[in-house]
C-alpha cells in the first residue's frame, strides 16, 4: 500500500507567560492511501495540535514544530515556505472543523465561501466555479443547490452546515482531508448521516482520512487504523480490529472498557482515574505511570520501548518488554 | 422592507415633532427677545415688530405657525437679516457644513479602520501600543482643545497651514484634523478590538486551511465582521460629529450652517433657530436610518428586508 503522509518524531511547543507546554512530544505515524486513520485519545492530549501542524497552521507565536518531519507524497511540508505551503492547503490536503456552526463566515453566502477556494488555486471562470460548486453541494447531498449557493449560513442547520464545510473542503479534490471532531457538535443521528457521507466520499474520491475523535462509536464505524495518544505522544496504533479486540496498553485498556460495542454510535469515552500529566514538565518516563495499575519502578524513568505486535500493531509500554512478561509470568506461577 | 421603512418613516416624524416642540419651549422659555439690545428699544417700535412677526400671539399659534413653518419648509426671513430667508442661509451654509463633515467622516472612517487593523495584526507590538497610545490621547483631548493646539503650532509656529478660514485644500486640513480626531481615535480602538477578537474564530482558521493569502483573508473574511460593531456606533458619532462641526466652525470661522444656528442662538433670531434645528435634525434622523439599513446589508443575519425589523 502507498503511504501518503508519514509524520516522524514530531514535536510541537507553544510558549505561554508561564511557561513552555509541549503539546506534542515526538509523534509517529503514517497513512496509507485511500484509508481512515482515527486518532484518539482524552481532551488535551494533542490531536488538535498534531493535525493543525500537518497543516502548518499551528499559531506562531505561541506555537512551533520544534522538531520533527510531516512527510506528504515526499516533500517535507515543515520544510517548505509558507508560501508553497498556501498552496498545498485546500488542494492538497484540507481540514474540516469541529463546530460547522462558527467554520463559516456568517456575512458571505454559502456559494462564495465554497468557489473562493477553487478561484483561488485554479484559474477557472465563474461560470465554471459555480457549477464545480453545485456539483459539490450534490456530493454532500444538500437539495436544491442552486437555491442554497445564494443562501447565508444562518440559513441553514448545523447538519447542513457541515454538509457544506465537507464540500468546501472537498471541492479541490485533495488526497488528504483531516476531519478535527468532524460531528462533535451534531446530534446523534445527523451524526450517523454525517458518518455515511464520510465513506461515501471515500468510495467515490478515493481520499485518504484522518479522523480525530473522543467518539469510540465514530471510530468503530468508519476507521481502518486506529492511533491511541496520550500526553503528546502516540502511546498504541493498530487497526480497528487489533485495537478493539487485543489492546495491549492500560491506557488503551481503560479507554475501551465502556465501549463494547460496534453497532452503537454516540459514546463518549469514560474516564479513567486521575489526570494526565502536566505538559509544562511532562516526565522523563511514561506518562501514564501515576495512572497504571500495571506502573513499574522502570516506568517511571525511562520512556518504553516501541514494541511491535505486529507489522500494524505498536505499543509503547513496559509490559511488552520480555523481561516484564517473565516477572509476570513467575508471579502468576506463584500464586 | 417597504412595511419597515413607512414605519421607520413614522418614528422619524414622530421624533422631528417632538424635538421642534422641545426647542420652541427652551426657545420661548430663555430670557430676552430678538429686538432686545443692551441699549434698549424704544417700546412702540418693539410691539410693532413683535406684532409683524408674530411674536404677541398667544404661544399656542406661534407654535402652530412654526409647525406650518416646517410643514411648507419655509421659514420666513431672518429677524436680524430681514433681508435673507432663513432658507438662504441653510442654502448657504450647508454645503459647506457638509463638506466638513462629509470629509471628517471619511477620513475619521478610513484612518481609524486601518490603525485599527494594523494594531489588531500586529497585537501586543511597538505598532499597536504606538497606535493605541496615540488613540488615547485622541479620545481625551476635546476638539476645541486640538484645534486651538493645532493653530497654534501648525498655523501660526511652523506657518504651513492656513490660521482659519474655508477657501482652499488647503483650509480644510486643520478644521477635518481637529474635528476627525476623536471618533478617528474611537473607531480605531473599536476596530482593533472586534478585529482581534474576528481573527480567533473558526472560520477565519477555515479560510487559511482553504489556502487563502492573508491579504484575502483580513480585507474579505475579516474586515467585514470586524466593521459590523463599527457601523453601530456610526449613528453616535454621525451626532458628534454634527455638533463638533458647530465649534469647529467657530474657531476656524468656516462660514457653515454652525455659524448661523450658534448666532441665531444668541440673538434670539427664532426662525432661524427653528430652521436650523430643524434641518440638522431631520439630517441626523435620515443619517441614523441610512446607518441601520446599511448595517441590514452588511448583516445578512438581520433581515429587514422580510419581516419588519424583527
Ligand atoms: N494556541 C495555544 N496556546 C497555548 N497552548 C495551546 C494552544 N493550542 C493548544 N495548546 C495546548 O496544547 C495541548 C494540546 O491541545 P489540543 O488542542 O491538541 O488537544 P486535543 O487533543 O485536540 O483536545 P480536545 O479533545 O479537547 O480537542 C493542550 O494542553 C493545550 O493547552
Ligand atoms: S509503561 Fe508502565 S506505566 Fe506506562 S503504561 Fe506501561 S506499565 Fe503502565
Ligand atoms: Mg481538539
Amino acid at each position: 500500500m502507498d503511504t501518503i503522509l508519514e509524520v516522524k518524531n514530531l514535536h510541537v511547543t507553544f510558549s505561554t507567560y508561564g511557561g513552555t507546554i509541549k503539546a506534542v512530544r515526538g509523534v509517529d505515524f503514517h497513512l496509507n492511501k485511500g484509508e481512515t486513520l482515527a486518532i484518539v485519545g482524552e481532551s488535551g492530549c494533542g490531536k488538535s495540535v498534531t493535525s493543525n501542524a500537518i497543516m502548518r497552521l499551528i499559531p506562531d507565536p505561541p506555537g512551533k514544530i520544534t522538531n520533527g518531519t510531516i512527510v506528504f507524497k515526499d516533500k517535507d511540508l515543515t520544510a517548505l515556505p509558507e508560501k508553497t505551503m498556501r498552496s498545498i492547503r485546500g488542494v492538497d490536503i484540507s481540514m474540516i472543523f469541529q463546530d460547522p456552526m462558527t467554520a463559516l463566515n456568517p456575512t458571505l453566502t454559502i456559494g462564495t465561501q465554497l468557489m473562493e477556494g477553487v478561484r483561488q488555486h485554479h484559474r477557472i471562470t465563474s461560470d465554471q466555479a459555480k457549477s464545480k460548486a453545485l456539483e459539490m453541494m450534490h456530493l454532500v447531498g444538500i437539495p436544491n443547490p442552486t437555491e442554497r449557493l445564494k443562501q447565508y449560513p444562518h440559513q441553514f442547520s448545523g447538519g447542513m452546515r457541515q454538509r457544506i464545510v465537507i464540500a468546501m473542503a472537498l471541492i479541490c479534490e485533495p488526497e488528504l482531508l483531516i476531519a478535527d471532531e468532524p460531528t462533535t457538535a451534531l446530534d446523534v443521528t445527523i451524526q450517523a448521516q454525517i458518518l455515511e457521507l464520510f465513506d461515501e466520499i471515500q468510495e467515490a474520491t478515493g481520499v485518504s482520512i484522518i479522523l480525530i475523535t473522543h467518539d469510540l462509536g465514530v471510530v468503530a464505524k468508519i476507521a481502518d487504523r486506529i492511533a491511541v495518544m496520550y500526553a503528546g505522544k502516540i502511546i498504541e496504533v493498530g487497526t480497528k480490529r487489533e485495537i478493539f479486540y487485543d489492546p495491549q496498553h492500560p491506557y488503551t485498556k481503560g479507554l475501551l472498557k465502556s465501549v463494547p460495542r460496534l453497532d452503537v454510535t454516540g459514546e463518549k469515552l469514560v474516564p479513567i482515574d486521575g489526570t494526565p500529566p502536566d505538559l509544562f514538565s511532562p516526565p522523563k518516563g511514561c506518562p501514564f505511570t501515576a495512572r497504571c495499575p500495571f506502573a513499574m519502578e522502570v516506568c517511571d524513568k525511562v520512556y518504553p520501548v516501541t514494541t511491535e505486535q505486529s507489522d500494524t500493531h505498536k505499543v509503547d509500554c513496559w509490559l511488552q518488554d520480555e523481561r516484564a512478561k517473565q516477572l509476570l509470568a513467575a508471579s502468576a506461577i506463584k500464586q | 422592507m417597504l412595511r419597515y421603512i413607512l414605519k421607520r418613516l413614522m418614528i422619524m416624524l414622530v421624533t422631528l415633532w417632538i424635538i421642534v416642540t422641545l426647542t420652541f419651549i427652551l426657545m420661548v422659555s430663555i430670557p430676552g427677545s430678538p429686538f432686545n439690545s443692551e441699549r434698549g428699544t424704544n417700546e412702540a417700535v418693539q410691539a410693532n415688530l413683535e406684532a409683524h412677526y408674530n411674536l404677541d400671539e398667544p404661544y399656542i399659534i406661534q407654535y402652530l405657525l412654526y409647525l406650518k413653518s416646517i410643514v411648507t419648509f419655509d421659514f420666513g426671513p431672518s429677524i436680524k437679516q430681514p433681508s435673507q430667508t432663513v432658507n438662504d442661509m441653510l442654502g448657504r451654509g450647508f454645503p459647506i457644513s457638509f463638506e466638513l463633515g462629509i470629509m471628517t467622516i471619511i477620513v475619521a472612517v478610513i484612518s481609524g479602520v486601518t490603525l485599527g487593523v494594523f494594531a489588531a495584526l500586529k497585537h501586543n507590538n511597538v505598532i499597536d501600543y504606538l497606535a493605541m497610545g496615540f488613540a488615547v490621547l485622541g479620545i481625551s483631548i476635546p476638539n476645541f482643545v486640538l484645534a486651538t493646539l493645532l493653530i497654534q503650532q501648525l498655523a501660526v509656529n511652523l506657518e504651513i497651514f492656513p490660521v482659519a478660514r474655508w477657501l482652499s485644500p488647503a483650509h480644510m486640513i486643520l478644521p477635518i484634523t481637529a474635528l476627525a480626531t476623536g471618533p478617528m481615535a474611537i473607531i480605531a480602538r473599536l476596530t482593533r478590538s472586534t478585529m482581534l477578537e474576528v481573527l480567533t474564530q473558526d472560520y477565519i482558521k477555515m479560510a487559511r486551511a482553504k489556502g487563502l493569502s492573508p491579504w484575502k483573508i483580513i480585507i474579505k473574511h475579516a474586515l467585514k465582521n470586524a466593521l459590523l460593531p463599527v457601523v453601530t456606533i456610526m449613528g453616535t458619532l454621525l451626532a458628534s460629529i454634527l455638533t463638533g462641526t458647530f465649534v469647529i466652525e467657530k474657531i476656524f470661522a468656516v462660514p457653515g450652517m454652525g455659524k448661523y444656528f450658534v448666532e441665531s442662538i444668541n440673538q434670539r433670531d427664532y426662525p432661524v433657530i427653528m430652521g436650523t434645528t430643524v434641518f440638522y435634525s431631520s439630517f441626523l434622523i435620515i443619517m441614523l436610518f441610512l446607518v441601520d439599513i446599511a448595517y441590514g446589508i452588511l448583516d445578512p443575519r438581520i433581515k429587514i428586508h422580510k419581516k419588519g425589523g424583527e
